[in-house]
């Protein structure tokens, strides 16, 4: 009997990947499209829906020809860029316009008068999350008022409204003929417009956001049937959905409470497992859905996002052109032993978690003729690390859980001077698994799940093996500890510059 | 000018119109420009492409000026090395069940661990990144010492040590049975950056027996997935106009 395979999805911000792995959880083939980011206007950002869906039927028809006979493709599994908004017509399936992406920040102004509203809080108790641009609901209210006889239309069901999920998923699925309007409960908490307890669509919060009910697609377990996918060459159920950073954390085998990944990309995203309970945050982090499987409770997670993380490293190499390739920030930071008094804090378009300041500024302190480029480069990885320090100090005092280890994932996990420093700056181990691809191999694990490709959560954990670990130093935590305030005084700094 | 190679004049023009450009330039605007036919340019572009001098864009076919040229004499960097070559490193790790070592040359008698990725098991293992071996009796050294920059560091020594190292050139691979360690030994080969240069040896470690079969020759299996991980490493870095 030939190997059974599954086929996951990534559809991310830059580009849409298919990827198939087999049962030890091992990459057997990959094939990638980028698609074209829109900047029509400073801050607005979009993707055609439609490239994205060709993109996505296109990697996922190649790469089941690429392992042909050599396996069996059993499921699909779909992991996708989060809170990006798209508007379609359901008898045509031609988008209203273009998505808005999840780096758009066209709301902000909407955002600030919903804020203001004396119901505002209602949104933070019944969705988990405080109002804010990052989150899709905004987005949706914002195309509903903007594109002509849009809301009359939705009202009478004639648009769909869906993450990217739900958009790949209705394609698939038929399209216009048929095809099942669903999304994951992952992505649906990310519209505050669902209720976090009972997860179901919440009729207050739709009419606070003026959003009609007949535009929203089904919410479904993330682990469970969605549909099949029969505009593919070879019909495949598709059995798995989630949004990218939670399929990280399930990727990474993060099943319970307490364990927590880090994905370090442009931005970082700290995902923590808090179990069946949700936590009330107080301290900036997010209570937000971790999976759920079909028939059981729902997991939830406490999320850190931070915007800036590599791409504080290709500023340094394209705004300052200090190095000429993004790993060579290492090189440079080693070049001398310490930061120097050099503190940078990346706040290019204000700080999300956990101080969720979106004034704040970008700054440089403690310069003296001392401070050299090293130092710079120093201070721009000790940057990660602070910040880091942040979210998990948040989220500790929003759980009350510890935190064993942090499992980390992403491009600059190569970066052994900056994953010693995080381990250090945490006083807690930090390690890799062995697959990076933890996106994809999320949304591989869930679709298989659900199918029997594995039997459950305990076999997952067994594909799970340590690449490398970062062990901290009791010396260097305690240094780093005494320097804390000043990265906190630091980022002060930033939010006192950036106020109007 | 007596003694002059006419295809080095050539190759050197074509640099010349290739790094005055301001964008990327197909075969035809070069040819234009050095007043050569096509199909003769044509060769030259294939040839200065297999040594890195230029690039080629995948998807347009036009030539730029490659990072072997660029960097012509300094050497590649460690830490981009490691970043290009941790996905090949990790695979090769969980499908050889192996330690996984890079390393790079350090003065004639020691290499230093850039890169490690655990063995697949699970067990407490330390980060040795930044560790220094002794270059002779280990296998990365060997392939490192074989392919040195200084053609002196491998000449270096007697004989029997000169016909080793020769040997490690000739078949593409190095192995070490327990010299360093007892029990323990290795199977590398090397990683090339552009334009040919060996600038890393990549490695799977564990104990003698299970690398080596009962007449001390490596596993074939092992073997193939060392040297591959090792080829497709010096892809990734732009060897062979990758």
């Amino acid at each position: 009997m030939p190997d059974r395979y599954v086929l996951a999805v990534d559809q991310g911000t830059t580009s849409t990947r298919s990827l198939v792995f087999d049962r030890g959880g091992r990459m057997v083939a990959v094939r990638q499209r980028e698609h074209r980011q829109h900047f029509p206007r400073p801050g607005w950002v979009e993707h055609d829906p439609m490239e994205i869906w060709a993109n996505t039927r296109w990697t996922a028809d190649e790469v089941l020809a690429d392992v042909g006979a050599a396996g069996s493709v059993v499921a699909l599994g779909i992991a996708n860029q989060r809170e990006t908004t798209v508007v379609w017509d359901r008898a045509t399936g031609r988008p209203v316009l273009r998505a808005l992406v999840w780096q758009d920040t066209r709301t902000a102004e909407l955002v600030a008068e919903l804020c203001a509203r004396p119901d505002a809080e209602l949104v933070r108790e019944r969705s988990g999350m405080a109002i804010a641009g990052y989150f899709s609901g905004p987005r949706l209210r914002w195309i509903l008022e903007h594109v002509p006889r849009a809301r009359e239309r939705a009202e009478r069901g004639e648009l769909l409204f869906g993450t990217m999920e739900t958009w790949l998923i209705w394609n698939l699925t038929g399209g216009p003929e048929g095809g099942r309007h669903v999304t994951d409960v992952t992505n649906a908490s990310r519209t505050l417009l669902m209720d976090v307890r009972t997860c179901r669509w919440d009729p207050e919060l739709l009419a606070f956001f003026g959003i009609p009910a007949a535009m929203l697609p089904e919410i479904r377990p993330s682990v469970g049937m969605l549909g099949t996918a029969t505009a593919l060459a070879r019909p495949l159920p598709i059995t798995g959905a989630l949004g990218d950073q939670q399929a990280a954390l399930f990727g990474q085998a993060c099943f319970a409470p307490g364990e927590a990944k880090c994905t370090y990309g442009t931005g970082s995203f700290l995902l923590q497992n808090t179990g069946t309970e949700l936590v009330r945050t107080r301290s900036g982090s997010i209570s937000t859905v971790a999976y759920q499987l079909a028939g059981e409770p729902v997991r939830y997670a406490l999320e850190g996002s931070v915007a800036v993380a590599g791409a504080l490293v290709q500023w340094l190499r394209d705004g300052l052109g200090l190095i000429a390739t993004a790993p060579e920030v290492e090189t440079l930071a080693r070049t001398v032993e310490d930061n120097g008094g050099c503190y940078v804090v990346p706040a290019f378009s204000g700080l999300l978690a956990p101080h969720w300041r979106g004034e704040a500024r970008g700054l440089v302190a403690g310069l003296t003729s001392y401070v050299g480029k090293g130092h710079l480069a120093r201070a721009v990885l000790e940057a990660t690390g602070w910040q880091t320090r942040d979210v998990v100090r948040a989220m500790a005092a929003d759980s009350g859980l510890s935190l064993p280890a942090l499992r980390v994932d992403g491009g600059m996990t190569t970066n052994n001077l900056l994953m010693q420093f995080i381990a250090d700056v945490l006083d807690t181990p930090v390690v890799r698994p062995m697959v990076g691809e933890t996106v994809s191999l999320g949304a591989a694990y869930a679709a298989g799940l659900a199918v029997g490709v594995w039997s459950d959560v305990e076999a997952l954990r067994r594909n799970w093996h340590r690449a490398a670990q970062w062990t901290p130093s009791a010396e260097a935590a305690r240094a780093l500890a005494a320097e804390y305030p000043r990265w906190e005084r630091a980022v002060q700094l930033s939010i006192a510059w950036g106020a109007p | 000018m007596p003694g002059t190679v006419q295809s080095v004049e050539r190759a050197a023009a074509i640099l010349h119109v290739v790094a005055a450009a301001r964008g990327a330039l197909g075969v035809t605007d070069i040819a234009e420009a050095v007043g050569l036919a096509k199909t003769t340019t044509h060769g030259l572009l294939r040839t200065l492409l297999h040594v890195g001098f230029v690039e080629q864009d995948r998807e347009t076919g036009r030539y730029t000026v490659g990072s072997g040229l660029r960097r012509l004499g300094t050497p590649l960097d460690v830490n981009e090395v490691r970043s290009r070559a941790s996905n090949w490193a990790d695979a090769l790790a969980a499908r050889s069940g192996h330690t996984v070592r890079l390393a790079t040359l350090a003065g004639e008698e020691e290499v230093v661990v850039v890169h490690h990725v655990f063995r697949p098991d699970d067990s407490a293992q330390e980060l040795e990144v930044g560790v220094t071996l002794p270059a002779r009796t280990t296998g990365l050294g060997k392939v490192l010492l074989a392919h040195a920059p200084d053609p002196r560091t491998a000449r270096n020594g007697h004989g029997g040590r000169a016909a080793e190292l020769a040997e490690v050139r000739a078949r593409g691979w190095a192995a070490e049975r327990g010299e360093h360690e007892p029990g323990r030994g290795c199977i590398a080969a090397p990683v090339r950056g552009p334009g040919g240069p060996v600038v890393a040896a990549l490695g799977v470690s564990g104990p003698v027996t299970s690398l080596f079969d009962g007449r001390g020759a490596p596993r074939g299996l092992l073997l193939g997935m060392v040297t591959d991980a090792a080829a497709a490493v010096s892809r990734e870095l732009g060897y062979g106009g990758a």
